[in-house]
């Protein structure tokens, strides 16, 4: 908090100190210049979806292991959080959105590019007590059901997927993100949920996953982009860049997430 | 005055933030009422539990002579400092279908707190009793004993003695504990929501109403939290007197 809160004191002095070289171009165009040399270094602040929590991580690491002298810093929350915190001036060099809807929230980002996508599956607990086939259980209402709240994203392709398959489904919870759906299961409070392909590999000890043909109708894309008001343009970039390559994409694959 | 703008600050926020225009049309939609009044239901019950549990539980505290009372009182008041979602997670282990205690209500009396109303009650009521207990404790230690003592020599029995001169002497102190309690119970949102879920009618109360507005329309968000702020204010004030004795 401290590093995040001096680095972002610095690059607005360096700010100042340009501006008053004579530039009048306001400080979204000054500030890149702050990072001073063309080679990587210092922070870089990615703001990324909760559900890449896990991967990030591990690209974070991989990332810093290959530019020595760069930190990586992670700001994981919902995509909508984030997106409020840029736009209120939060000193983020990438966001990568679980949905294209908060990507283009942030006004102040470069073209954004779809690096993965993640589709919805069953999640039932270990053993699958509530005996749950298919798509069709989550009418049942003898069965205890949770679905994600309509207004986040994992619930919104939820009711994209009940449309598709002409169902109706009948939740006993709407719950405010994917996680806490997940929780439920994985605490055997429900026969099942819906969640992403990605959530039920990360809990495979305590879930288990049934695949669904009408998931195709509601696939979800990450989009990621550099943000213009990037306090450090060529970390930014450089990771971006790494998240796409084919050492990024494997260990998104390996989590679970499909190719665009 | 510093410390009266920091707590003052963000609820003008909320006032000049509010859409005033198209208020009325968005208070007055099903949903806010629904929420509304499943709130009002579930933080009075909630308070009602407490008072139930809360008072013999705070008698025991001040008056009862146990050992390790000071490990007790602490675990009283743990809820007051744990993290609500922690809270609502401890419950779910406890009370859930397949929790320690949840497993046997489910079997033999298929009862199942969870995703229901009364599992709201229940989240409230456990972040809000030590409210009611802290309150209704300083009250019993501030009260003279020795009326006590002189209804029982007069030949009142302890039942006789508790309702007759202990709680007459205490009801500021179980009044302000009842209003904290119940302040408490109308705000809570992290046990509830991780304990009863979230469901239009039956769990979804005000908080979790703002919560998940604030995804969507941060606008409708806003109105919410000031019926919240209205309602609670309007309940603080209206006890203010008896609030204040009680505490004093």
């Amino acid at each position: 908090m401290f590093r995040r809160t001096a680095f972002a004191a610095l690059a607005a002095v360096a700010a100042f100190a340009l501006a008053g070289c004579g530039s009048n171009t306001p400080a979204s165009s000054t500030s890149p210049s702050a990072s001073g040399t063309p080679s990587l270094s210092g922070e870089i602040n990615v703001f990324a979806a909760a559900s890449l929590t896990g991967t990030f991580t591990q690209l974070g690491k991989d990332f810093e292991a290959a530019h020595p002298g760069v930190k990586v810093t992670f700001s994981f929350d919902a995509s909508s959080a984030l997106a409020q915190q840029i736009n209120k001036g939060a000193p983020a060099d990438v966001f990568a959105s679980a949905a294209p809807k908060n990507m283009d929230q942030v006004t102040d980002r470069n073209t954004p590019t779809t690096f993965v996508k993640n589709t919805l599956e069953i999640a039932v607990p270990k053993g699958n007590p509530g005996h749950i086939t298919g798509l069709k259980d989550f009418t049942d209402k003898s069965k205890k059901i949770a679905l994600c709240a309509p207004e986040v994203p994992c619930g919104a392709a939820a009711q994209k997927v009940f449309k598709a398959a002409g169902l109706t489904a009948q939740p006993d919870t709407l719950e405010k993100d994917v996680k806490a759906a997940l929780t439920k299961v994985s605490l055997d409070e429900v026969d099942a949920a819906l969640v992403y392909k990605t959530d039920v590999l990360s809990a495979k000890d305590k879930v288990e996953g049934i695949e669904f043909p009408e998931a195709s109708k509601a696939v979800n894309e990450y989009p990621i982009a550099t943000l213009t008001k990037a306090p450090n343009p060529d970390g930014a970039k450089a990771f971006v860049d790494y998240v796409l390559s084919d050492k990024g994409k494997a260990v998104l694959t390996a989590a679970g997430f499909d190719a665009p | 005055m510093l410390g009266l703008a920091f707590l003052l600050v963000p609820l003008i926020g909320l006032l000049t933030q509010a859409p005033w225009s198209t208020l009325p049309a968005r208070l007055f939609s099903a949903d806010v009422w629904q929420a509304l009044r499943l709130s009002l239901v579930c933080a009075t019950s909630a308070t009602a539990l407490c008072v139930l549990l809360g008072v013999p539980l705070a008698w025991l505290l001040a008056r009862g002579g146990l050992p390790g009372r000071s490990v007790i009182r602490a675990f009283v008041t743990v809820p007051l400092v744990l993290p609500p979602v922690v809270g609502g997670v401890a419950l779910l282990l406890v009370l859930g279908r397949r929790g320690l205690v949840g497993q046997y209500l489910d079997s033999w009396f298929g009862i199942s707190l969870p995703f229901t109303t009364a599992g709201v009650v229940v989240a409230e009521a456990f972040v809000a009793m030590p409210f009611l207990v802290i309150s209704v404790e300083g009250a019993l230690r501030a009260a003279d004993p020795r009326y006590e003592e002189a209804a029982a020599t007069l030949g009142a029995g302890r039942w006789t003695t508790f309702r007759r001169v202990t709680l007459p002497s205490i009801a500021p102190g179980v009044v302000a504990g009842m209003v904290l309690c119940w302040a408490r119970a109308l705000g809570e949102f992290g046990a509830t929501i991780t304990f009863a879920g979230n469901f239009p009618g039956r769990t979804t109360t005000m908080p979790l109403a703002v919560y998940l507005a604030l995804e969507t329309d941060p606008d409708i968000a806003v109105v919410l939290s000031l019926v919240l702020l209205l309602v609670s204010v309007v309940v603080l004030a209206s006890l203010r007197e008896r609030w204040i004795s009680g505490l004093r």
